[in-house]
């Protein structure tokens, strides 16, 4: 059976981890390369990188951070922020990264989505989409959630995957940082709505939380930052519970 | 020195990364007679199986005397695919037709959530006995990514199930095939890997 994927994310900003609240007040969280091996050991099943301030900086992902989390770990690598052309994602899969995520610049040019599956295939391009709710709607915002893209998330989750996209990767602006729970309604409506694989973000605080997820959710993965980076709770635990309740994980 | 085959598909560096830290010697031939006089061929592979079309006659017929002759061949992903005779998501495109079958599309089950791709940790429930799986045990956990798969023939060393079973890994002779991503199935994608150099090292003594 399908397990349900637990995926650690690293915000990198200068070669060191960092994580806000919110999007904003960056704290430092550690060496990229040596939560990688932590997580590994620990069982994580997948680790995204994203350079966060990227976009707004205008670089490239960090080529020296991909080699060395990819040195690390022997799991499906996924790289983020500030991939805009066919060019920066082959900076990223020749650095190391099995897959490259896409946000702001998929907004702008959708083409460059289909452009991406056909030379790596779908599974190697995840849409990421952040949103906040706005009454009834879920609204995508861009430029790390700077700026408002008057789209509904729900729709360009659909669209992204007629373009080739293989996984989204679903932010909820609200919730990240806030330890408060995943937007579990956000995330059902996006995943009901395409055959791809759902990747839920933010919110994550507690087990209970994932668990929420993976159930009401309808998440097909997990991803978290601040709960595992500082060694309040493993990523085996974490697993072991989940298992408890019924729902399958790699042990 | 064993020849990885690049076609072009995709990308090479996380088999390339698996293969050196095992300490393996591996090249990528340039033309189909580099194929001749090597100790092991791997075929890897993402995406399409259209992209296979780049193994034109030339390079089949020289991976097909490679292996008649007792080469050892690992199919990775889409290149596992390529082993057998065909695939529905490029019928246009033969396959080396080394194993029987054909590859179909996976079904999913929207009653159970069952995407397809199939993406994710899933479990090797193991069919018969095969070299290529010492050490582990059936319910391993390795990576998939893909939305077409083989039939489970009487090649079939470990199956898997997503809504349908389909065969993960395959083993016949000195033909040997993974649906899954051994170089991103942390140890035990590597312990795979390994198995087979460890075959390919055992061939070259004899």
């Amino acid at each position: 059976m399908l397990t349900k994927r637990i995926i650690a994310c690293l915000d990198v900003r200068d070669g060191q981890v960092v994580k806000g609240v919110q999007f904003q007040e960056l704290k430092h969280a550690g060496d990229p390369a040596e939560l990688s091996r932590r997580y590994n050991v620990e069982g994580i099943d997948e680790v995204v990188i994203l350079d966060i301030t990227a976009t707004l900086e205008r670089r490239q992902a960090l080529a020296k951070t991909i080699a060395a989390v990819a040195h690390e770990i022997f799991l499906p690598l996924t790289v983020g922020g500030g991939i805009r052309t066919e060019e920066d994602a082959d900076a990223a899969v020749e650095a190391g990264a099995d897959k490259v995520s896409l946000n702001t610049a998929a907004l702008r040019n959708p083409g460059l989505i289909t452009t991406l599956a056909n030379r790596y295939g779908s599974q190697a391009v995840i849409v990421a989409i952040d949103a906040k709710r706005r009454d009834d709607t879920f609204a995508v915002y861009v430029r790390s959630g700077t700026s408002d893209a008057a789209r509904d998330a729900v729709a360009w989750a659909r669209q992204a995957e007629e373009y080739g996209a293989g996984e989204i990767l679903l932010t909820s602006m609200d919730r990240d940082g806030t330890r408060a729970g995943f937007d579990c309604e956000m995330t059902a409506a996006v995943s009901d709505a395409v055959n791809i694989p759902v990747i839920a973000s933010g919110g994550a605080g507690t087990f209970e939380h994932f668990a929420d997820v993976f159930t009401d959710g309808h998440a097909d993965a997990a991803l978290a930052a601040s709960i595992f980076h500082y060694a309040e709770s493993s990523v085996s635990d974490l697993k072991h519970y989940l298992r408890d309740r019924g729902i399958p994980t790699r042990l | 020195m064993i020849a990885l085959v690049d076609y072009g598909a995709g990308n090479l560096t996380s088999v390339r990364k698996a293969f050196t830290t095992l300490g393996a010697q591996y090249f990528t031939p340039t033309t189909p007679g580099e194929c001749a006089d090597v100790s092991a061929l791997v075929v890897p592979g993402v995406g399409h199986f259209n992209a296979t079309a780049a193994i034109d006659a030339p390079w089949r017929d020289a991976i097909a005397s490679a292996v008649s002759r007792g080469t050892p061949l690992l199919g990775i992903c889409v290149g596992m695919q390529w082993l057998f005779e065909g695939s529905d998501e490029a019928p246009g495109v033969p396959g080396l037709g080394a194993l029987p079958g054909r590859i179909h599309r996976l079904e999913g089950n929207a009653v159970e959530r069952l995407k397809v791709p199939h993406v994710g940790w899933n479990a090797l429930d193991f069919e018969q006995p095969a070299r290529i799986l010492a050490g582990l045990t059936s319910g391993a956990q390795v990576y998939f990514t893909h939305s077409f798969a083989a039939p489970v023939t009487s090649d079939c060393a470990a199956a898997t199930t997503h809504a349908n079973t389909f065969a993960s890994v395959v083993e016949r002779d000195n033909i040997f095939g993974v649906q899954f991503h051994p170089e991103k199935s942390s140890d035990a994608g590597l312990r795979i890997l390994r198995n087979f150099l460890d075959l390919v090292k055992g061939q070259a003594s004899c």
